[in-house]
């Protein structure tokens, strides 16, 4: 099956984790998840903590567990800039419990020295590790 | 003329020594490697990341951002970023010398009414500053170790929470830059306010209509916290990676050096190991003569 395709590139700090083409890629986005495709319009937005999907060039899905990052169109290009991405065999899944553990509990401690939005976005991250290891 | 006897302990002395030089040496080529990888994996996302900010900051009015916005300058922030450990070779000297130069130059005036703060990353740097007359405001001691993003992250919070209360009004970061495995550089770049060049930014203005999404106010709001954190990730890079080059500089030098050393001594270890020999010879033989003599 023949689509039309853009680049991608999915980059971290890290590394360059993805630079092929792609026919599709799904975001989520602040104010809810979009979807690109072929020759989408520029566009640059920010995305949250979440899943995001793309079918390559072949047809087949990757979903990537992404942390909050940005995401631009251009020129039928896109780039998505994100602290982390990681396919799902790449998830360390008792490190990932036990983030979430650990959030938890500091999230329900009394402790004001807690710093509640980190624990809260430690946990947010932990649990989408999870369920992107549990779809696949 | 040394004994024979302390000769030869030299000798094993200097082999001990190089022993250890070469093996930090080799130490220092592997964690370089793995330092060097890790600056040439950040830089696309540096790239992508100066390139969305650039046009973000061309096409908008974000003089409003109280992060890019300069200030009138009251007390300036100076981040020395020097290594942990020292054994290799000028990297902090240099550093720590251009450091108080620039002081000197730029920053006299507020350096004597105290309201020069200076951040210490690594122990080598607040060892220097601390002794001396320098208002020492946080150090970070032991980031290399365990070198995460969560560290630049940290550091770089702990500046624009300064920055925001009007702790200072300009934060400048000194750091070596890894140019090649033999080189380092020192460079000073402004961390706040976050400035843009203006070139970068007329090249980017009106290029492409972007459809923003929230809008592009909150997406400048949220990249530049992003964008500062990188900026002190890939300082602690660049130092880590130059450090690691400069300590392998460093021993492979001392490695050098030690070699030099053994074969000076073995010719004197050698010359006098002649010279007690023919002195027993001499006696053996005059001790001969004399029983001939006397027989």
């Amino acid at each position: 099956m023949y689509e039309k395709s853009f680049k991608l590139e999915i980059v971290t700090p890290k590394k360059i984790v993805f630079k092929d083409k792609a026919t599709s890629l799904s975001a989520p986005g602040v104010q809810g998840g979009f979807q690109i495709l072929h020759s989408h319009a520029p566009f640059l937005a920010t995305v949250e903590i979440g899943e995001t999907k793309m079918k390559d060039s072949e047809g087949r899905d990757t979903i990537f567990a992404t942390s909050g990052g940005f995401l631009e169109v251009k020129n039928n290009s896109v780039v998505v800039l994100v602290e982390t991405a990681e396919r799902a065999p790449e998830i360390d899944v008792r490190r990932a419990e036990e983030a979430k553990d650990r959030a938890i509990q500091r999230l329900h401690s009394k402790d004001h020295d807690v710093n509640l939005g980190r624990a809260r976005l430690a946990m947010l991250r932990a649990m989408n590790r999870l369920r992107v290891v549990v779809k696949v | 003329m040394a004994t024979l006897r302390e000769v030869r302990t030299r000798i094993i002395g200097v082999k001990k020594t190089q022993k250890i030089t070469k093996a930090m040496k080799m130490v220092a080529a592997a964690k370089l490697r793995r330092a060097q990888a890790g600056v040439i994996a950040a830089r696309p996302y540096a790239r992508k990341m100066m390139d969305l900010l650039c046009h973000l900051v061309g096409s908008l009015d974000v003089s409003s951002n109280s992060l890019i916005l300069p200030r009138e300058i009251g007390s300036i922030a100076l981040v020395v970023v020097t290594s942990d450990r020292g054994l290799c070779g000028a990297f902090n000297t240099n550093l720590l010398r251009a450091a108080v130069e620039h002081v000197e130059k730029q920053y006299a005036v507020e350096n004597k009414r105290g309201n020069l703060k200076v951040f210490c990353v690594g122990r080598k740097g607040f060892e220097f500053f601390s002794r001396r007359q320098y208002n020492v405001a946080g150090k970070h001691i032991g980031v290399y170790n365990n070198l995460v993003f969560g560290q630049a992250q940290m550091i770089a919070r702990q500046l624009v929470d300064g920055y925001m209360k009007e702790e200072f009004d300009k934060v400048e970061v000194i750091y070596n830059e890894f140019k090649s495995v033999a080189q380092q550089r020192i460079v000073i770049d402004q961390f706040l306010p976050v400035s843009v060049s203006s070139e970068d930014a007329a090249l980017a203005k009106g290029s492409v209509n972007y459809i923003y999404e929230p809008n592009p106010i909150e997406i400048v709001n949220a990249l530049l916290p992003k964008h500062l954190d990188f900026q002190m990730w890939r300082v602690l890079l660049e130092s880590n990676a130059s450090e690691q080059g400069a300590r392998m500089a460093a021993m492979d030098n001392a490695t050098e050096n030690a070699n030099e050393m053994i074969s000076m001594l073995q010719l004197a270890y050698n010359k006098a190991r002649q010279a007690s020999i023919t002195k027993e010879l001499l006696e053996v033989v005059g001790g001969a003569e004399a029983l001939k003599k006397t027989g």
